[in-house]
């Protein structure tokens, strides 16, 4: 007997709170419709009844005269780092080219080494969303994307940091060495233990060319200094970014810079007292006590050419790869932790960086870890050599794990 | 008066079919106001989950491909808790079998007919991941050491050797200097049937095979006798510690072919995580299954439904992944906590009565 009064009592209580909260679901839905308009679904009149109508005219608004372009992050749009630069660049090209003519589908946390995950946000990006155009914006993607590009002949594809192309699918990078050698030069002078650490994601040429880069700007001013360098084998993961770091500060390095998607890494260097030199956002709200500097991406030019040249038609496979010049890339303004000189070191090598480029970065002599030369003195790296780095240079402390 | 829990002896199907129904409304109740607090429309956002993971054709093939290798797993899994036995290095067995189906891969030559070359690393992968699989189960019946914490750590081994592998002994050197392992040739693609790798037909052979296995066989009915009680087993005149090693050698083999599988199906690069955390995964649908091979192949693929939902969910509204993993959670939360209801049920009880309710 009590057995069935607790079962009806349940299901009573199951029957009440439902209608409760439906009811309190269609008030919380007209309250938020302002919101969602704000977001990005705009031609929403909704009414819990006729959603389903509501989606289709979506829908079809979306198929006739506006681009739906579809991204793919690696980690979150608030990451305070690598794919927050992403969304605000793609924000802010947004509103400059007009929210009635573009619209954003973006998808977080895609891990780039899980290539079903992937697969599967690009198609629904595609199927479901009619995007003409995607961004994959971490280098993982690449293969997957590539692989995709010939399955949608009509949809073009853009993919950062990697070496792939085909017939609709186009790489894009930049020059972040210009301004990693810059910030080089500032922990070259900030350092006093002449120790400075370097917190590094996936032993890739990417990353080891912004830390040669790094390490070329340090030792341009203070030959003294080595840099001491540590995978954490992770783009994002800021458990293991702070052990890393940790790491770095208990061997005495008092500058840290570091190649990371958060910035996990300043954070360590503050909380011991030590400084820190950032990446892709700008940290000093975050670190006040520790931040320097960090080399900056503004993706937003680019990615408005790009959603512009898609709708006129004119997209080509560029393989677009700027630098300070295009104003791609930038150093954060310095802080009043870093010293005067090198201010003034900075402030005079700037126009001459971005004008000349990763050419300057990398003018011979060059010499690897080893002490073997690898551009003679009167030549630059090639693209193609910088592309393919895969060697510390002098002053780097630390092993790249290879065969 | 006290609220006391009580085991249920027995439960009418409605009944439990009903409290399970409550459950899941209840759940997405919560992720509707969870929703609705966070500015986003509900009814939308469950419209666009359930359209993503069924709305078209392409969408239940995304769903079906992501829902596979969980299914496969899955029923490795279950194998091993049928006999009490908990297997959570499924992940680790996954690594095993991908690797040697990777090995062999590379080394037979692309000339082979594809077949052939599919059998021969269907076959290591099997072996592969019974022999990270049985290293445990060794140590448990000769030693009696824990096999939870041990099949656990070996994942982490597992993890580190492909990590090792990707970054030194097979770095692809026409790669650019960036560490990956070469994809599989192209004869050691698994060919498509209706547009989905053949994947999924693997995923119901072995349905009906694990279930013919446990319900048909001696060794099925010996594994069933030790998970319902060992000492049992023993009295039966049952070799116990035979008995969970040939289990765990099946356990492991299934989950190293599911590692296969995902290589020659979907991703075709080894990399250290190509499991994608589908052997932890699967311990949750293998226990929402009642360990019931029909069951699993139920619920992988509701499991892919869901996460292929979320995906759609999260592009049309713009809702944060973390809002949506929240959401798949909560839904998960609910299914498995109303379990207990359907096991349990709560008894007021009065001083006077709480003789007769314990008895």
């Amino acid at each position: 007997m009590k057995f069935r009064k607790i079962g009806a009592l349940v299901a009573a209580l199951g029957i009440v709170a439902g209608f409760a909260l439906t009811g309190c679901e269609g008030s919380v839905k007209s309250g938020d419709e302002d919101t969602t308009t704000a977001a990005a679904e705009t031609e929403i009149d909704a009414d819990a009844e006729t959603t389903a109508q509501d989606e289709a005219d979506a829908d079809t608004a979306a198929a006739t005269d506006k681009l739906n372009v579809g991204i793919l992050y690696i980690s979150t749009k608030t990451d305070g780092g690598w794919s927050q630069g992403h969304a605000e660049g793609f924000a802010k090209a947004v509103e400059s080219i007009g929210a009635d003519k573009v619209q954003l589908f973006e998808k977080e946390n895609v891990p780039d080494t899980d290539a079903q995950a992937t697969e599967n946000a690009v198609r629904t990006m595609i199927e479901e969303q009619n995007c003409g155009l995607i961004f994959a914006t971490s280098f993982g993607y690449m293969e997957t994307l590539e692989r995709l590009s010939h399955d949608y002949p009509d949809v073009k594809f853009e993919h950062c940091s990697g070496f792939m192309t085909s017939e609709n699918m186009d790489n894009y990078f930049g020059q972040i060495e210009q301004a990693r050698y810059l910030s080089g030069i500032v922990a070259g002078y900030k350092t006093e233990s002449n120790k400075i650490g370097y917190v590094a994601a996936q032993p890739i040429p990417e990353v080891i060319r912004g830390c040669n880069a790094f390490t070329l700007g340090v030792r341009s001013v203070n030959p003294e200094a080595t840099v001491s360098v540590k995978f954490s084998m992770t783009w994002f993961d800021p458990g293991k970014e702070t052990e890393t770091a940790k790491a770095l500060l208990d061997e005495g390095c008092d500058v840290l810079a570091m190649h990371q998607d958060t910035p996990s890494t300043l954070k360590a260097a503050e909380d011991a007292g030590k400084f820190a030199i950032g990446y892709d956002l700008s940290a000093a709200e975050v670190v006040p006590d520790a931040y320097l500097t960090a080399p900056l991406w503004d993706w937003s030019s680019y990615y408005e050419h790009k959603m512009n040249a898609v709708m006129n038609g004119t997209w080509t496979i560029e393989e677009s790869w700027g630098g300070m010049k295009e104003g791609l890339v930038a150093l954060d303004e310095l802080t009043d932790l870093v010293p005067e000189e090198a201010k003034a070191a900075v402030e005079e090598l700037e126009p001459q960086i971005a004008e000349e480029g990763n050419a300057f970065v990398f003018a011979g002599p060059l010499k690897d870890q080893d002490g073997n030369e690898v551009c003679p003195a009167g030549k630059s790296l090639s693209r193609e050599e910088q592309m393919e780095m895969n060697y510390f240079v002098e002053g780097v402390l630390g092993q790249i794990p290879s065969n | 008066m006290r609220i006391r829990i009580v085991q249920r002896d027995h439960i009418a199907g409605g009944k439990a079919a009903l409290i399970r129904v409550i459950a899941i409304v209840l759940s997405f109740l919560v992720a509707a106001i969870l929703l609705g607090v966070m500015g986003y429309n509900p009814w939308q956002a469950f419209g666009s989950l359930f359209k993503s993971a069924f709305g078209s054709m392409s969408n239940i093939r995304s769903t079906i491909i992501t829902a596979i290798p969980l299914i496969i797993i899955s029923l490795g899994v279950a194998i091993a808790f049928h006999m009490g036995y908990v297997n959570v290095g499924g992940e680790g067995q996954l690594l095993a079998g991908a690797v040697v189906a990777t090995f062999i891969s590379h080394n037979l030559p692309t000339s082979l007919p594809k077949i052939i070359m599919l059998l021969a690393m269907a076959a290591g992968s099997l072996l592969g991941g019974m022999l990270i699989a049985v290293i445990p189960a060794y140590f448990k019946a000769k030693f009696g050491v824990n096999e939870t914490l041990f099949t656990l750590m070996l994942n982490y081994v597992m993890q580190y050797y492909v990590l090792m592998l990707r970054t030194q002994t097979w770095k692809d050197p026409k790669a650019m200097g960036f560490p990956k392992i070469a994809a599989v040739p192209n004869n050691a693609i698994l060919p498509k049937v209706f547009g989905i790798h053949i994947g999924w037909i693997i995923a119901i052979i072995l349905v009906v095979l694990v279930s013919m296995l446990l319900r048909r066989t001696k060794i099925g009915y010996e594994i069933r006798v030790v998970g319902a009680s060992v000492n049992t087993a023993r009295y039966a005149g049952m070799d116990v510690n035979r008995v969970i090693l040939i289990g765990i050698c099946m356990s492991g083999a299934i989950a190293g072919l599911t590692g296969m599988v995902k290589l020659s199906g979907t991703t075709y690069n080894l990399s250290e995580s190509i499991g994608g955390g589908s052997g932890f995964t699967a311990v949750i649908i293998a226990w929402l299954a009642k360990l019931s091979p029909v069951g699993i192949l139920i619920v992988g693929f509701l499991f892919g439904a869901l996460t292929q939902g979320a995906v759609g969910m999260e592009l049309a509204l713009g809702i944060p992944a973390a809002l949506a993993e929240s959401i798949q959670g909560l839904i998960l939360f609910g299914t498995l906590g109303c379990e207990f209801f359907v096991n349990y049920r709560l008894v007021r009880e009065y001083p006077s009565k709480a003789t007769k309710e314990a008895a």
